[in-house]
């Protein structure tokens, strides 16, 4: 039997035991406004839901009753017995017909015209113009007219449609209402054939208070408990006389632990109950063609679950109407049929039930998703280039991330992706999305069956153990002698060297403040928390285990690394870690949120304002690290020593058709020493040259930080690249060498550009000085306007202003206006620099800057003082 | 000893009479409405909380349920109880929560009318005055009346 109606039977066979002994009731006391109010809100009910059931003869008798039962609350008509006893024989009726219902699952054929006539009879002494009394008589004169609950103009495309044959267990909504009024013309069971023997549905069900099925539930995960710690008793000694008596306690207590769990476990289709309607509603608003298919309605879910998710599938549902599925004209065009179907799935997986909401509509746009996301600096252009399409759908699920290029009254309601997203992490779940552009995007949700037990892994930090649900852990990675040299230290935050990436750590013991143990090998944990991922460091890892979930003491609640605690085998209470909370706490994973994390470029420890250059990381002929930035380098090469020609005392290499002057990285180095001889090649303008160097380690993501200048020549200074000191190179030092060993006096040490670079932040002073520098600019710096207009007014020469926006004292602003109106600096190019996106660029133009130049986008910034120190902007032209 | 609370009794009040759990907290005697007092438990296996306020001493297993153990030297104020010196639990109910008060002893159930119980003395230290509701002069000394209700909601956390 379908589950809607086998609910309405349940609920309509309480709700009549009380009708028939409320009406009796009535007849003695006539006046009684509660009763009179309670009796037509019952009625009232079944017509309502049976009206939604396609129930068509009940609800005729339902309606006809309330129309009088309502004159008599409003006391239009005053209570006597043959009202009552039509009343009453209404209720006979709707009876019959639900004990037909019962039997059959489909309405008993009767006539009722002449019971509905005697109640409109009672309708015609009221007022006859009362509109609810007009629309019965209209009902009823057409009988056997199946009211439309919900009046839908001719053109409103179909809510749902019928499931097709494929799909046979499709969700129970559009069945029921599609099914019984079919079924409704089989020959009616004669009322005398009703089986006594057979217990009715409602005898069957029996509702119960939430409350002591959660109760029997604890009960139960406490005996699990105590049979588990009989076992640990008992082990080892097979002999034992309690042997067999445990092994029955054992069995009986799975046996009811299952059963008490299936009283909190509803169908699915519980929470889709809602969908056709919605589904219907948003096309008919926006014009469009959707059906929605949905199966696996039946597959069970703890109750608790089933109400965490109801809200994030309602909200995706709505977005795959809204912005998913086009308009027909749109279908048509993309050569797809007209109507758009959402489709919604349940099935089981691996002790997980996975839901997908797909639809066969307009999919993603991958590429707005990625500007949006460079826009918004949750990455960098370049790290965005790189990032996989399924790397940049997570997007969608950051905080206030929306690609809707309008806001309509639909999705537009402030419910991000973020929160779905966070609710269903919040019962354990995952969430990930696919999507093709023009075919359509699906959601998988992947969530446990129920909250109360759950798998956990039990590890230890300190003396003490912890859980952690496994739902979060995606590895375990042992750190023993061999690949502790993985885990490094950047600025005090650790990183561990996985695969591809750098993976944030933290300790445990850290986080929670417990002495460490000193043990051999530690392990880390590695979490999934949205779509970051960081390691937990413990001491041990113990097991995995089926864990009760108890509810966490007030006093502690506060504490973010807890979600709950729970009671082990041998009787001690211990703490389920939240790994999401402790990723809040440390703010662990927001050490690689910036660089779009899984890209494979690798993330150094910095905070998430601050940027990162790409660097090569490389030795020549000694242990020291050097590095360069990328930006910087053309190409990466491996020269075959025998190619090498030497000359003078300098080396030559075929490439490209032509040569390539070499110089040594260092002069330790023994440039045609071994075979191979990797080199890194910089063009400046027509010229290239090569840096002969010992080896080329990696490519690494660090913040650039001089953190001690150097005298050495070709040396910029020193710098903390992934946890090393690192030599940075300066590349103009070598471009000169070369250029002055092949080119002679063709070409003289060329006068370097003055850049006056103001900026109040010194960490950026620091990241594009020495860039600047490395790109063979002089640079001075200036902390805000007013230090720039000093040095200018000192009379110092700068060839090229790089100027911040927002600063202390002067602005960027001012500071052009000033410099534009002294006729002494007007010829100065004054360059922007903005974290803000195009609003101020209107005002700076005006203001007197050149050009506008993304804060963090290194490239342009050098190319555009380049540009302007070789006079681009001379005469202030502006570029719009 | 501790006699079973009876509810019943204290709530007739033929003579309004009302029994106190008491206990010792360093030298001092304390008193805890008998009513409220679920039970009184020998030293339990208490795990500890990282991170959780200095009074929680951490949960312990009632027969499955979980209990807060609250350290009353701490939350009073006292010092430390020395190593190996095992806490007394007696166990409360507050809303749907229980929670146990660790105490150095326990003592016999006092029982008084409420007409000897005296005002708290306005010498008393803030921090006991907070949750004291009255005291009860005994051979042995003065016996304070604490109220559960405060010891476990620190008026700052309350307002």
């Amino acid at each position: 039997m379908d589950d809607l109606l086998r609910d309405f039977l349940t609920e309509s066979a309480e709700n009549l035991v009380r009708l028939d002994r409320e009406i009796v009731e009535l007849e003695q006391t006539p006046d009684d406004r509660e009763l009179l109010k309670s009796i037509f809100r019952t009625i009232h009910t079944i017509k309502g839901t049976c009206g939604f059931l396609g129930l068509e003869r009940l609800e005729a008798v339902a309606h006809a009753a309330e129309n009088v039962l309502g004159l008599l609350r409003d006391g239009t008509i005053q209570v006597q017995s043959a009202v009552v006893s039509d009343v009453l024989a209404a209720v006979d009726v709707v009876k019959e017909i639900l004990d037909g219902l019962e039997r059959s699952d489909a309405e008993p054929q009767g006539d009722d015209s002449a019971l509905v006539a005697r109640l409109q009879r009672w309708l015609g002494d009221g007022d006859d113009d009362d509109p609810a009394a007009l629309e019965a008589l209209f009902l009823n004169a057409r009988p056997g007219a199946r009211p439309t609950p919900i009046p839908a103009p001719a053109t409103a495309p179909e809510p749902s449609p019928e499931p097709r044959p494929a799909e046979a267990q499709a969700s129970s909504v559009p069945q029921a209402s599609a099914e019984a009024p079919s079924a409704a013309g089989k020959p009616a069971a004669e009322p005398g054939e009703r089986s006594e023997s057979r217990a009715s549905v409602a005898d069957a069900s029996l509702r119960i208070g939430v409350s002591i099925l959660d109760l029997l539930m604890n009960l139960a995960g406490e005996l699990v408990l105590t049979r588990n710690q009989l076992s640990q008793l008992a082990q080892g000694d097979d002999d034992s006389r309690y042997h067999l008596p445990l092994q029955h306690l054992n069995r009986v207590t799975s046996d009811l632990q299952e059963a008490v769990m299936r009283t909190r476990m509803q169908p699915v289709g519980n929470a889709w109950g809602k969908l056709p309607r919605l589904v219907r509603d948003l096309a008919q608003a926006s014009g469009k063609q959707i059906d929605l298919v949905m199966t696996g309605a039946e597959t069970e879910l703890d109750r608790q679950i089933l109400q965490a998710i109801q809200d994030p599938l309602t909200h995706m549902v709505r977005n795959s109407g809204d912005h998913g599925i086009e308009a027909a004209a749109v279908r048509r065009a993309a050569g797809k049929p007209e109507r758009g179907t959402i489709r919604l799935d349940a099935y089981h997986e691996g002790g997980h039930i996975v839901i997908e909401i797909r639809d066969d509509g307009k999919g993603l746009d991958v590429d707005a998703i990625r500007r949006k996301a460079v826009e918004r600096e949750l990455v960098r252009p370049e790290a965005a280039a790189a990032l996989s399409d399924a790397q940049v759908f997570r997007f969608i699920f950051e905080p206030g991330f929306s690609t809707a290029e309008k806001i309509t009254n639909v999705s537009g309601r402030g419910v991000g992706m973020d929160v779905v997203r966070s609710n269903i992490e919040r019962i354990g779940g995952t969430i990930e999305l696919s999507s093709t552009r023009g075919k359509g995007s699906t959601f998988r949700i992947k969530i446990p069956l129920t909250l109360a037990i759950l798998s956990a892994l039990i590890v230890g930090s300190g003396d003490q153990s912890f859980a952690i649900p496994q739902i979060g852990v995606v590895e375990l990675v042992r750190v023993g002698e061999e690949n502790r040299v993985l885990i490094e230290d950047v600025n005090g935050t650790l990183f561990y060297r996985l695969r591809e990436t750098l993976l944030p750590l933290v300790r445990l013991c850290d986080v929670l403040r417990v002495p460490h143990r000193e043990s051999e090998g530690e392990s880390i944990v590695v979490c999934q928390v949205g779509a970051h991922r960081f390691g937990l460091v413990v001491d041990e890892i113990f097991d995995t285990h089926e864990i009760v979930v108890k509810p966490i003491g007030r006093m502690v609640k506060e504490i973010p690394c807890y979600s709950g605690t729970t009671i082990l085998g041998d009787g001690r209470v211990i703490m389920i870690l939240d790994a999401p909370g402790i990723a809040t706490l440390t703010g662990v994973t927001e050490q690689s949120e910036r660089a779009g994390d899984q890209s494979g470029a690798g993330i150094a420890g910095l905070s998430s304002d601050e940027d990162r250059v790409p660097l090569v990381v490389f030795t020549a002929g000694g242990e020291t690290p050097r590095a360069v930035p990328l930006a910087l380098v053309s190409r990466l090469e491996k020269f075959p020593t025998s190619s090498i020609e030497a000359a003078d005392g300098r080396w030559l290499v075929q490439y490209r058709g032509s040569l390539l002057p070499l110089v040594a990285a260092s002069p330790e180095l023994d440039v045609r020493g071994d075979d191979e001889r990797p080199v890194i090649v910089f063009t400046d303008g027509t010229r290239s040259m090569g840096l002969a160097v010992g080896e080329i380690h990696d490519i690494v993501e660090d913040r650039l930080r001089i953190e001690m200048e150097s005298d050495a020549p070709g040396v910029i200074g020193t710098a903390v690249i992934v946890g090393r000191s690192t030599e940075i190179i300066d590349i103009n030092h070598y471009l000169r060498r070369a250029s002055s060993e092949w080119f002679g006096a063709q070409r003289t040490s060329p006068v370097r550009s003055r850049v006056l670079l103001v900026d109040d932040s010194p960490f950026f002073l620091n990241v594009v000085g020495p860039a600047l520098r490395a790109s063979a600019f002089e640079v001075a710096t200036a902390n805000d306007g007013a230090e720039a207009l000093e040095r200018l007014e000192r009379g110092e020469r700068f060839d090229v202003i790089v100027s911040d926006v927002d600063m202390p004292r002067i602005d960027g602003f001012e500071l052009a206006r000033r410099v534009t109106a002294n006729p002494a600096w007007a010829e100065i190019p004054i360059l922007a620099l903005t974290g803000r996106g195009a609003s101020d660029r209107e005002t700076g133009l005006s203001a007197g800057f050149c050009e506008f130049l993304p804060k963090f986008n290194r490239d342009v910034v050098i190319e555009a003082v380049r540009a302007a120190a070789s006079g681009a902007y001379s005469q202030k032209e502006v570029t719009v | 000893m501790i006699y079973p609370a009876d509810p019943e009794r204290v709530r007739r009040g033929d003579a309004p009479r009302s029994g106190y759990v008491s206990f010792r907290l360093a030298d001092q005697w304390l008193g805890l409405p008998v009513v409220l007092a679920q039970e009184v438990l020998a030293p339990q296996r208490i795990s500890p909380i990282p991170l959780a306020p200095a009074d929680v001493a951490g949960f312990l297993n009632l027969r499955g349920q979980i209990v807060t153990a609250v350290d009353l030297r701490i939350r009073l104020g006292l010092p430390l109880r020395g190593e190996g010196e095992g806490a007394m639990n007696i166990v409360v109910r507050d809303g749907e929560e229980l929670f146990s008060f660790l105490v150095d002893e326990v003592g016999d159930v006092v029982e008084v009318g409420t007409d000897q119980i005296g005002e708290v003395p306005a010498t008393l230290d803030e921090q006991w005055k907070a949750c004291c509701q009255g005291v009860i002069r005994l051979e042995r000394g003065l016996l304070l009346i604490m109220d559960p209700a405060r010891l476990l909601n620190p008026v700052e956390a309350a307002a």
